[in-house]
């Protein structure tokens, strides 16, 4: 056990950990988050996805000890039900969910890409999004969500 | 919640009821009068209005539910209905869903189903009518007017002369013991102002803002976490555990072992994972002896199986002779996954004569019957509350890994979650969707009409939905020593009765008839489908549009060859040989809306090189009569590499009146793209040990990032019908669509299902 501390969506916290620990276990198991979920383990399907200083990253095979002083995000992070980001805003618009498990990865990754290069191309999204499952399969939705976020960024 | 609340404590916070308590016992008081393993009579009873609806004086309407969402909108749905049917808002209705100790016993939430039971006239929707004329009764009296002269709008009755009063204002103070008025009047399609309209899904703003508690989500004071150890192969058992391996390790509570079962409990989830993988297990050896899985298609065939006849009208060899061509096709499907996103985790809490389970099963009431045969407690002391787990699509890892947390729970006497893993879902969490092979023959007449069809299939069993009595038909269970079900050999006999096609093993176009009465949709006489069932090496279960996916997959293939064997339009051919109006109307729409060109296939000028494109159609009439679709597919095909890759799906879709255009939209698109992925490139696979299909490297699922078709649905709504289902029909044609249109590009008939670009290729260079 050693104690680490994290900055996740604009708060400090101090946890007594083993260093090995998965962060998505911390973030779930210590700080009672609920957006990233457990899908794979594997970092194959991106359920887990948080932002890590603003990349998409895996929390279900990124050490808490990797860390360090990155600022994390998880969806919670971003918006909320009262006041959602434009791009959770706008999985509303299009009703882009069916189960819902798989969010993390999807809003996240394409947010991560979206933020970072406004003028992303179709394929660039896609690329992004090449390894993030959603097995209920509202691809047609969520892509049109990211769509409407795509051009909002453009803007 | 402790297991100790009764329905009459869990109501009080909503206000004052509708109607007393009188007739429901406690959790408590039924547990005294029942020995162990209790049989699935609910202490809910579902003749009583109040098992269904509650009214508070604030006029809050709580409705129960034993049909829950999974991310298919059935939560949405049913609060639609019920809003509707006692004439309140949206806002004022609260669903409980799937909670042996507060819902009704309505089995398990699948086979589309879950619209048929609680839309039509029964369940949720006759409850929500019953008590919408008793309030109007009541007011009746009170304004001493007939209740036909009484207006009611958002829970406030209005008499013509202005008089006006609450619900809650009616019910103040009283209880009123009712029961569910099976000829309580429903509110006519035509004036429906909530249902029917494509409400948005309640629940998306926390889904999409990452505060929706899943199963996953559930944390409760003092809980451990558990990960349990599977056997290394099929078949093999528990021979020695070696503590000592563990024995040093940080965190570990206890390694639990119930004869086959081996599971860790500690502190910290990743502790129990570090000491489940440092376990020392000794197995026996087992396995060794899978059948080859390159050959499994004819295994199937020698096994012993139990057969039925479908429908046989005894003169199918004779017209094959007949007939002026004979033809004859064989199809493969295999074993594929639910492969939920999210490996399967549920949180139990067992204590000396008690447990609460946190579950995502289907089926929380048989769920509770097994985890007590399990746990040895009467079936009333257990308590499962269903927590939306991943979409599951039917039987994947939800009930064994509620079985898991109740084991370890009892071994360690604390709450304990259980996360499986991707491998533990994959090999030893889910029962699979069958394997199947499909044999067709068909008689074409002079004028190529069908006038004979003969099909005889061969799939798998093993397990299955354990059902109230049978815990050993899921891994968990088994590996306690619960058997689970499977088939006992046995030769068919002639049928009887009336058609029941509910695994769609009966082809649309004949005629179906048993003993004069004619259920099928077709108009070929002469016909006959025998069906084998064979033990299954691999738990089965259902699978979203389990055995009727597959079954369609055949028949629709095949009367497209039959279709291309007479030159004829592969709509058009349809068209002549079916006699469901129905199921011709929605050909016709998917036929329309993809502005379908008449000829036959495959189209005559092709390339036999280089990227081609092409279109097929299927259509299923889904159980026979629970929903009617069809779907028309435009792919290309590489034919370098054979890879497919549909653009274009136009679905048209009747399931009845529709409660929710959105919901039933979101499921037809779903379907239809899960349906794309099963077609293309998902197949379970093993070795002569085990499967080694366990992650998403080998088991292949199309990324958000795949090549997106493009999806039109036409959604025909017929409001003067029962309502049917709508999670399953789509998916039920794509495989078959597909295959279809790969054929009307190349040529090169695929039989064979997962799509793979190998085996497309081979099929193209088998091309005369």
């Amino acid at each position: 056990m050693s104690t680490v501390t994290l900055k996740v969506n604009g708060h400090i916290h101090t946890v007594q950990v083993d260093p090995e620990t998965p962060l998505l276990y911390v973030l779930g198991d210590e700080l009672a988050l609920r957006g990233p979920k457990f899908g794979c383990g594997l970092g194959q399907c991106g359920a887990c996805t948080v932002l890590m200083n603003g990349d998409a990253v895996r929390s279900c095979i990124t050490p808490v000890s990797a860390v360090n002083t990155a600022e994390i995000v998880t969806l919670e992070g971003i918006g909320t039900a009262a006041k959602p980001h434009a791009i959770q805003q706008a999985f509303i618009d299009e009703e882009a969910a069916q189960c819902g498990f798989c969010l993390s990865g999807v809003i996240l990754s394409a947010k991560a890409l979206l933020d970072r290069n406004p003028n992303a191309t179709e394929r660039d999204v896609r690329n992004a999004l090449s390894g993030v499952l959603c097995r209920c399969f509202a691809h047609t939705r969520m892509f049109a969500a990211i769509r409407r976020y795509a051009k909002l960024r453009h803007a | 919640m402790s297991v100790g609340i009764s329905r009459r404590d869990f109501l009080k916070g909503a206000g004052a009821l509708m109607v007393s308590f009188g007739g429901v016992a406690t959790l408590e008081t039924i547990a005294l009068g029942q020995g162990p393993f209790a049989t699935h009579m609910s202490h809910i009873d579902p003749s009583k209005l109040d098992s269904w609806i509650a009214v508070g004086e604030d006029g809050l309407v709580t409705a129960y539910t034993g049909k829950c969402d999974f991310g298919q909108g059935m939560y949405t749905a049913q609060t639609q209905l019920v809003a509707e049917e006692l004439c309140v808002a949206l806002e004022r209705v609260r669903l409980m869903q799937c909670d042996t100790s507060v819902t009704p016993d309505q089995g398990t939430t699948s086979g589309s189903q879950s619209t048929p039971t609680n839309f039509n006239d029964g369940g949720l929707a006759q409850s929500a009518a019953t008590a919408r004329e008793a309030l109007l009764e009541i007011a009746s009296r009170r304004f001493n007017v007939p209740t036909d002269q009484l207006n009611v709008v958002n829970g406030l009755i209005t008499a013509k002369d202005g008089t006006r009063v609450t619900y809650g204002e009616l019910i103040r103070g009283k209880h009123f013991k009712l029961t569910v008025n099976p000829t309580a009047k429903r509110i006519a399609v035509r004036e429906w102002t909530v249902l029917g309209k494509p409400i948005p899904s309640l629940d998306i703003q926390e889904l999409v803002t990452g505060q929706f508690e899943f199963v996953h989500n559930v944390r409760l004071p003092g809980m451990l976490h558990g990960r349990v150890v599977r056997p290394p192969a099929v078949g093999a058992t528990l021979v020695s555990i070696d503590e000592r391996s563990v024995e040093d390790m940080p965190g570990l509570v206890k390694v639990v072992v119930r004869r086959n079962f081996v599971g860790v409990v500690a502190e910290k989830q990743v502790q129990a994972e570090q000491a489940a993988s440092k376990l020392r297990v000794n197995w026996s050896k087992g396995g060794g002896n899978l059948p080859a899985q390159r050959l499994f298609y004819e295994y199937m065939r020698e096994q012993p199986s139990r057969d039925v006849l479908a429908v046989d009208s005894g003169d199918v060899n004779e017209k094959l002779g007949a007939a002026v061509w004979q033809l004859r096709a064989t199809y493969q499907h295999p074993y594929q996954a639910h492969g939920s996103i999210g490996a399967s985790c549920a949180v139990a809490d067992v204590q000396d004569h008690k447990a609460t389970i946190w579950s995502p099963t289907q089926s929380v009431y048989p769920t509770r019957s097994g985890v007590a045969q399990l746990l040895g407690l009467p079936a009333d002391n257990v308590r499962v509350i269903f927590v939306r787990g991943s979409g599951c699509y039917g039987l994947n890892g939800a009930d064994t890994v509620s079985y898991d947390a109740a084991l370890l729970s009892q071994g360690v006497r604390k709450p304990v979650r259980v996360q499986l893993t991707r491998q533990d879902e994959m090999a030893w969490g889910e029962n699979y969707g069958a394997a199947c092979v499909i044999d067709q023959r068909a008689g074409l007449d002079e004028k190529g009409s069908i006038m004979a069809w003969d099909c005889e299939t061969w799939s798998v069993s093993l397990g299955g939905r354990p059902g109230y009595e049978h815990p050993g038909n899921v891994i968990t269970g088994s590996l306690v020593g619960f058997e689970p079900q499977t088939i006992s050999p046995q030769a068919a006999s002639q049928p009887t009765g009336e058609l029941r096609n509910g695994s769609n093993i009966v082809p649309s176009y004949v005629v179906g008839c048993i003993g004069g009465k004619c259920g099928g949709a077709g108009k070929v006489r002469s016909e006959r489908v025998l069906a084998h069932t064979v033990k299954s090496p691999f738990f089965t279960g259902p699978l979203r549009s389990p055995l009727r996916l597959q079954n369609t997959f055949a028949h629709e293939c095949f009367m497209d060859e039959l279709s291309a064997h007479v030159k004829a339009d592969p709509v058009a051919y349809r068209l002549q040989h079916l006699n469901e109006t129905r199921l011709m109307d929605v050909v016709k729409a998917a036929a329309k809306g993809a502005s379908w060109e008449e000829r036959p296939s495959p189209k005559s000028a092709r390339l036999r090189r280089g990227v081609t494109s092409g279109r097929g159609i299927a259509c299923v009439a889904y159980e026979g009569d629970n929903g009617y679709v069809a779907l028309v597919a435009e792919v290309e095909v590489d034919q370098a590499s054979g890879r497919v890759q549909p653009k274009r799906f136009v679905v048209a879709q009747d399931c009845g009146p529709i409660s929710n255009p959105a919901g039933m939209r979101n499921q037809i698109e779903g379907g239809v793209l899960q349906g794309m992925s099963r077609a293309l490139g998902e197949e379970i696979t093993w070795d002569q040990n085990k499967i080694t299909s366990t992650s998403w490297r080998s088991y292949h699922s199309l990324p958000l990032g795949m090549e997106l078709p493009t999806i039109e649905s036409v959604l025909i709504n017929r409001s003067e019908t029962r309502a049917l289902g709508a999670g399953e029909t789509a998916i039920t044609v794509v495989a078959a669509a597909i295959a279809n249109a790969i054929f009307d590009a190349t040529g090169a008939r695929v039989r064979q299902l997962p799509l793979v670009p190998a085996r497309v290729k081979a099929a193209l260079e088998a091309r005369s």
